[in-house]
């Protein structure tokens, strides 16, 4: 499990998983789970076309989590935000269906970009993938207190001088960065489970901000790591266990609050 | 008259109506695009784009298990789809936010599962394509055994919605007047998800898990940027996306002779045909906009937007 050749996928999703755990505090805060969702599968095409031409997948990923920002922020202008969303998907989709008929070998590679791929992180793709993910991470930082407001009260925020609108793409851009990052390990289809699962859970379990982030970065790092080792021991995808684990987490979360909750219905009242 | 016949046979290629493959992708593929379409309007209307596509994708994980058990594929999709509407919509809450984190949650476990299944369809049956047919479809490798059971399912959806149309839709437009007047809006929700459930089903065989949100979301975003009555709505909706299935066939079996023996697949055909007709709607209606912004309208646009 903690052979020479694993080193590198052992801190390709130890970077991803803090970065993810990270930025989804602001995704379920912001209810932004279908952007989530949508911006690293609508990078598919970014791989697809990275391996056609024979360039570095990130290149290609992170060109097409932009067009994914791109087409979201523009065609939610005219209408609203999840059928932007929604049809700036299903055409990326489109464009991946077009180069996966040209590229020959398809099936393999396919899969493993979908539902992630533990084996294939060489020592070259660390760094790009440790830059990403520090530059979504310091983006974050600096933004934490107007993206705060903006999630709360979009109304004090702009009377703050927050613009709505501008602060929607930087976040869009922030998570397009460190979601086309964890792709390569987890996959398109299930990084957005990794940025949703964890931080439900830790935004049950504490009321302020900055120790809802770090508990749930820390969550994040739990899972993925149970995952992969989960996925060494057992053969299976890890794409299997982040998504099940993600779920698992969420629906503890969810208890919690309820007990919470009921808990002080009968204080008041008792 | 040979002209017409040139003509013809320029725009339809040999073969194109004797090839059985193609007979079967044309009527699957317009039924889905007619119940995906109708639905799609209900679905937009009640601006749950997301659970449509979640239900789609976490069907293609009944679609694996099916190709694992060697079953008829859309009877897996089908029976995914309503555990996960089922499961979506027992852990729905009231605010929009949270509803989208329920969706995505159960979206994930899903996704899991279909990984799983794919991962075991590949091992165990060495079908290597198991993941490309699953999630971007087969249109022109579908036997002809699944054109009865798809058409029972694309009726029964258009009855449910026949039969459930009043309360549907007063419960979309305005949640609280519905349970004033006493609909069960919680029920209708489910029976909601349930009919997406079976459209999302249905088009998941035909373009694949993955871009059955085209079909569902698409039309139905177009034609309610023309159409001013949902009923209208749902009709011009049904017309967009049988002509872009259509059309996209079309282009797809036609495409063979232009790239050199190597076409375009027919999921991308079809995407591109619906997101031509989304922006091509949105021209008069942003027409419309400006001529009523005009005189002194700002505030209530203001409002509206907000």
């Amino acid at each position: 499990m903690f052979a020479s050749f694993l080193v590198n996928t052992w801190i390709v999703a130890t970077i991803v998983a803090a970065a993810a755990g990270v930025v989804g505090f602001f995704v379920v805060l912001r209810g932004n789970s279908f952007a989530a969702h949508a911006l690293p599968l609508g990078t598919f095409p970014g791989a697809a076309a990275a391996s056609l031409l024979g360039i570095n997948p990130l290149f290609g990923l992170l060109t097409f989590s932009g067009l994914g920002v791109i087409g979201i922020s523009q065609l939610g202008k005219a209408g609203r935000p999840e059928i932007a969303t929604a049809l700036s998907l299903v055409v990326l989709l489109g464009l991946g269906a077009l180069f996966l008929s040209m590229s020959n070998e398809y099936s393999q590679a396919t899969y493993a970009l979908l539902f992630g791929e533990v084996l294939g992180v060489s020592s070259l793709e660390i760094v790009p993938v440790a830059v990403v993910s520090a530059v979504s991470l310091a983006l974050t930082a600096l933004l934490f207190r107007p993206l705060l407001l903006n999630a709360v009260s979009p109304e004090l925020a702009e009377a703050r001088s927050v613009p709505a609108g501008r602060t929607d793409i930087l976040f869009l851009g922030i998570l397009a960065l460190t979601t086309s990052a964890a792709v390569p390990v987890v996959g398109v289809l299930l990084v957005f489970s990794l940025t949703i699962g964890p931080p439900s859970a830790a935004r049950a379990l504490t009321n302020r901000p900055v120790r809802a982030m770090l508990l749930s970065a820390c969550l994040s790092l739990l899972t993925v790591w149970a995952s992969i080792a989960l996925a060494l021991r057992l053969g299976w995808p890890v794409g299997f266990f982040v998504g099940g684990l993600g779920a698992l987490a969420y629906g503890l979360g969810r208890i919690r609050m309820e007990c919470v909750r009921s808990r002080r219905c009968r204080a008041r009242s008792g | 008259m040979t002209r017409v016949s040139l003509l013809l046979s320029a725009l339809f290629e040999p073969g194109w109506n004797s090839s059985e493959p193609v007979l079967t992708a044309v009527v699957i593929g317009g039924g889905a695009a007619v119940v995906s379409g109708v639905v799609g309007v209900l679905t937009v209307m009640r601006g749950q784009s997301f659970a449509g596509h979640a239900l789609a994708d976490v069907s293609s994980a009944g679609g694996a298990a099916a190709f694992l058990l060697g079953l008829n594929p859309l009877l897996g999709f089908l029976l995914m789809g309503v555990i996960a509407a089922a499961g979506m919509e027992s852990f729905a809450a009231h605010r929009i936010r949270e509803r989208d984190l329920a969706t995505g949650v159960v979206l994930g476990a899903g996704l899991g599962l279909s990984a799983l299944l794919l991962y075991l369809d590949v091992t165990s049956k060495s079908t290597t394509g198991a993941a490309i047919t699953v999630m971007f479809g087969s249109m022109f490798a579908m036997p002809p055994s699944v054109v009865p059971l798809a058409l029972a399912v694309g009726g029964s959806a258009l009855l449910a919605i026949a039969l459930l149309y009043r309360p549907l839709l007063l419960s979309s437009l305005d949640p609280a007047l519905a349970r004033v007047r006493g609909v069960p809006v919680r029920l209708i929700g489910l029976c909601h998800l349930l009919v997406v459930a079976f459209a999302v089903a249905l088009s998941a065989v035909t373009v694949g898990a993955i871009l059955s949100t085209a079909l569902l979301i698409g039309p139905a975003a177009a034609a309610l940027r023309i159409a001013g009555r949902p009923g209208g709505a749902m009709l011009l909706a049904a017309v967009i996306g049988v002509a872009a299935t259509w059309g996209g066939i079309l282009i797809a079996y036609d495409s063979y002779d232009w790239t050199g023996g190597h076409g375009w697949p027919v999921s991308f055909c079809i995407v591109t045909i619906i997101f031509l007709a989304y922006l091509a709607a949105g021209c008069p209606a942003r027409g419309k906009v400006r001529a009523a912004a005009r005189p002194g309208k700002a505030g209530v646009q203001a409002a509206g937007r907000g």
